[in-house]
């Protein structure tokens, strides 16, 4: 640039511009701090991304559709060339999304992507937020911008639901009529609120265009704010990064932000958008001209809600009927609903939203964590994770029951059945099982760091000894199998101090020092220096000049901005 | 030859002639005519033959006399349109035990179909197989249909009849290949756990309205692709694997291109 003299006239105008807005706001030095801001390159980083840009295209969508769409639950006859309704009665709302699917130029296409996106939405918010549990990246600092991206996974079913519910379409308006029974089952508040959401009577009149403002206002508002929360925290806390040679506690290795990870974030922005184009051009979602106009009575065979619904579909229908309604004084409790409608997410809610404070208490760690651990050192909290996915799992399949015994041939009790074992067997199991796997790897890991690769080389010494040859971990491989701390349960003070007093805070401590344990028991400790020394040392004569370790501290430093030191933490 | 030639010119020749035309017109219009569905009354050699291939395939089960027993309906009264039914669909002659008897392709061709028919007919008076004309699609009203289908049947066979799940691994079927006879019989005589819905509950017409919405579904979705058609269980394992699975693979690529 600085050789170019001659400027163009709009150049120059720019910088001008440039210059005055820099003058008065000062916005030069946060686009150059921002600019230089690093960010870590892993596939697993982009995941919060694909989030991202799924909000995008659903708002540009989103958009489009609002021009068209008719908020309101007057009746109309439809007139158009949809020739399986024509004549048909239904509201303004259902005869809208026939319009913009059947006549509005383009309109089917973009309803369509619109919806694909929605469900990609909430599958990448999903996945994000496996990353982050499954990586410790909630821990401090972040542990409230997991509350904020909590808030936005639940702002994300709320956003679903609410679209979801907006055609009038028979199988929404199942779906409300659902969300109005589980409403309706929480005791005493229960019929209130559900007066007080219908404007009266199920279905009634008003929960379309309440619905509307909802879907188009106030949850993508509260949406859009906090992803600029959601940011702006990463952004000061920096990212978490993998372990790796020069990669510290108290670094960030990756590339500025200006230009290189923009024009990777833009150009997986056209990606995501193309592939959700691909979606809408060419596969059918939420075929509402099949459903037909919502009408109370009605129910047709696989009628169920979107994926991230299924789950509690799925427990409504491994719920037993019998027995399960309570009456007390004449009120009846109805626990076939409120249990899997009511009890169940919101235990599995609160503990996804509080486990990073779980996890804090328990280990008692106060330190700041920047590097993003691997999932198998950390077996617990790995089998905590596959064990919610697995329920998850179990419910989802059972949502989808009926599907299964068609395209199985497969008797829908046998399989209600199993998965009501399934739900309570299968997560221990999966824990179980997870934990051991994490062990074994984490054993694998020291095996490979003391002794390296086996190379399959058998040498036969003069002596006649034989050995293997093994080749020594390279200092990137061992690098993110040593990096890690060793972990301890919390040790216990004892109940009385040293003076005989029984010690305050006595039994927390120890049903922390219970859970701790429970943690940290059984545990495989990352290799010490020490150790690697000592059999080293002792394997000095299998690792034969040839199979040598390539020398250490060769980082690619040229292409590598480091976000360096402690300063650059508190800035 | 010789003989022939000699007596053309013999005075009985036109009439002779005649004759012979008319019998030949007679065969090619007999040949060629459409026969009406069921118009014409069963002959007592189709009664015949339709006894002798009962007796031989179905007798086993349904009795020597069509009179059932333990496990196995009586046909008596059944009418032709439930054997043209069970049959054309090929669940007759059942083959193995189950929840219920499943569609396979027809054991009997169009023949023999309508000679067991004749045959079941004959026992005491029952539906009969629905004309061409009642189950032409062309004659109903799909957007009647679709209500009709709705509320009657689409609790069972799903929104657009692409089958449904019932207890005890029994399941409505897909009625994608039904042919608007099979849905008109169907309807009439009512396979196994579906009900009959008779004249009264669903009129004739009626009945040629929902074969007319039927029909208007084999035109595939104007959307793209209908992943089946049973709805948002499909779609949710397809963003999955389509969508996050290209995305997946986008994001790993990448990611790699930085190391
Ligand atoms: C109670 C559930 C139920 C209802 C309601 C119902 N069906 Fe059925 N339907 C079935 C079952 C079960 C079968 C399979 C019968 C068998 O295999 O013997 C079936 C079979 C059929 C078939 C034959 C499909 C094939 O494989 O050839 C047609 C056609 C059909 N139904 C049409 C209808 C129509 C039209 C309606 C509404 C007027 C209707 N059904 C209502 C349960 C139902
Ligand atoms: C292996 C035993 C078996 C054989 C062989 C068999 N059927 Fe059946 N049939 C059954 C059973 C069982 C049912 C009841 C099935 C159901 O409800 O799904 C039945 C039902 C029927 C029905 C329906 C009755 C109704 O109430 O609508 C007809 C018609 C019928 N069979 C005709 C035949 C004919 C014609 C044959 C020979 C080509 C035949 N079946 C061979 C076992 C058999
Ligand atoms: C609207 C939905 C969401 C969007 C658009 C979003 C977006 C992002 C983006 C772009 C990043 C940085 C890149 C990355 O690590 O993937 C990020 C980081 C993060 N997200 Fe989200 N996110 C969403 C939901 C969630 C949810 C549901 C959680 C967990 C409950 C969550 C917790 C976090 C945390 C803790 C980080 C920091 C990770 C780190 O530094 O390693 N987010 N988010």
């Amino acid at each position: 640039m600085s050789q170019n003299t001659t400027q163009s006239r709009g150049a120059t105008a720019a910088a001008a511009t440039a210059d005055y807005l820099d003058q008065r706001t000062g916005i030069g030095i946060a686009v150059k701090n921002f600019a230089r801001k690093v960010f870590p390159d892993h596939w697993s980083f982009l995941l919060g991304e694909i989030a991202l840009y799924s909000f995008l295209v659903l708002v540009l969508t989103g958009i489009f559709l609002t021009f068209f769409f008719v908020p309101s639950m007057g009746m109309t006859v439809y007139e158009g060339p949809f020739a399986p309704m024509d004549g048909v009665e239904m509201s303004e709302a259902f005869a809208s999304v026939l319009n913009i699917s059947f006549e509005v130029t383009g309109g089917l296409l973009i309803r369509q992507i619109h919806h694909w996106a929605a469900l990609l939405f909430i599958a990448a918010i999903v996945t994000h937020m496996m990353r982050v549990f499954f990586t410790g990246a909630f821990r401090k600092p972040r542990e409230v911008n997991w509350l904020v991206g909590f808030v936005l996974m639940l702002l994300g079913l709320a956003a679903g639901f609410s679209g979801y519910s907006l055609p009038d379409d028979v199988l929404s308006g199942n779906g409300l009529r659902i969300a109005d029974g589980v409403a309706r089952s929480i005791p005493i508040v229960g019929s209130y609120a559900s007066f007080l959401l219908f404007g009266g009577e199920f279905p009634g009149e008003v929960i379309i265009p309440r619905l509307y403002a909802v879907h188009i206002l106030l949850v993508p508002g509260l949406i859009l704010a906090l992803v600029g929360l959601h940011l702006l925290l990463v952004v000061l806390h920096k990212h978490t990064h993998y372990a790796g040679p020069g990669r510290t506690e108290r670094n960030v290795v990756g590339y500025p932000l200006f230009p290189v990870y923009v024009a990777k974030a833009g150009g997986f922005f056209f990606i995501v958008f193309g592939v959700l184009a691909l979606m809408g051009a060419t596969m059918t979602i939420n075929p509402v001209w099949n459903y037909g106009p919502y009408d109370p009575s009605p129910v047709s065979a696989g009628a169920q809600p979107d994926w991230y619904m299924l789950f509690l579909e799925g427990g409504l229908r491994l719920m037993p009927g019998q027995g399960t309604e309570w009456v007390i004084a004449g009120f009846t409790i109805p626990m076939n609903i409120l249990v899997p409608g009511v009890i169940i997410p919101g235990l599995l809610f609160t503990v996804l939203g509080a486990y990073p404070f779980v996890e804090a208490w328990v280990t008692g760690d106060r330190r700041e964590h920047h590097i993003a651990e691997r999932p198998r050192n950390n077996p617990v909290r790995t089998g905590v994770g596959v064990a919610t996915l697995t329920a998850f799992f179990v419910l989802v399949v059972a949502g989808s029951n009926d599907i299964l015994a068609t395209h199985f041939g497969l008797s829908i009790n046998d399989i209600t059945w199993v998965l009501r074992v399934a739900l309570i067997v299968a997560p221990p199991v999966a824990f179980w099982a997870t934990k051991r796997i994490c062990l074994g790897l984490q054993r694998k890991d020291r095996e490979l760091v003391l002794h390296g690769h086996e190379t399959g080389r058998i040498v036969r010494f003069a002596s006649g000894e034989y050995i293997e040859v093994h080749r020594p971990l390279d200092e990137y491989e061992r690098w993110v199998r040593v990096a890690h701390e060793p972990k301890r349960p919390v040790a216990l003070l004892p109940a009385y101090d040293e003076r005989g007093v029984r010690r305050k805070g006595y039994r927390r401590d120890a049903l922390r020092a219970r859970v701790s344990r429970i943690f940290f028991e059984d545990r495989v400790d990352p290799v010490t220096p020490a150790e690697l020394v000592a059999a080293q040392a002792h394997g000095e004569h299998d690792a034969l000049p040839s199979a040598s370790a390539e020398p250490v501290g060769a980082l690619p430093a040229a292409e590598a901005a480091v976000d360096r030191g402690a300063d650059a933490h508190q800035a | 030859m010789k003989a022939i030639a000699d007596r053309r010119h013999h005075r009985m020749a036109p009439v002779v002639l005649l004759l012979l035309a008319l019998l030949l017109t007679g065969a090619v219009y007999a040949a060629l005519s459409p026969t009406p569905a069921e118009a014409t009354a069963a002959s007592e050699d189709d009664i015949a033959a339709g006894a002798a291939l009962f007796r031989t395939n179905c007798a086993t089960c349904h009795g020597p006399g069509a009179e059932g027993r333990d496990g196995y309906p009586s046909l008596i009264g059944v009418g032709a349109a439930a054997v043209d039914f069970q049959v054309s669909t090929g669940r007759m002659p059942m083959q193995a035990t189950g929840p219920q008897a499943p569609a396979k392709p027809p054991v009997f061709d169009e023949e023999q179909i309508a000679q067991l028919a004749a045959y079941v007919a004959s026992l005491a008076p029952g539906p009969s197989i629905p004309t061409a004309d009642q189950v032409d699609p062309a004659g109903g009203d799909a957007a009647n249909g679709m209500a009709l289908f709705r509320t009657n049947c689409a609790m069972c066979h799903g929104s657009i009849g692409r089958g449904g799940a019932l207890t005890e691994g029994k399941y409505a079927p897909s009625l994608g290949g039904s042919t608007p006879t099979q849905i008109y019989e169907a309807m009439l005589t009512g396979p196994s756990s579906m009900p009959v819905f008779n004249d009264a509950n669903i009129t004739p017409e009626e009945k040629q309205d929902i074969i007319a919405f039927l029909e208007e579904q084999k035109q595939g979705s104007p959307g793209g692709t209908d992943l089946g058609a049973v709805g948002p269980v499909s779609e949710g394992l397809w963003v999955w694997v389509v969508g996050m699975g290209l995305l997946l693979g986008a994001a790993v690529w990448i990611g790699a291109k930085s190391a």
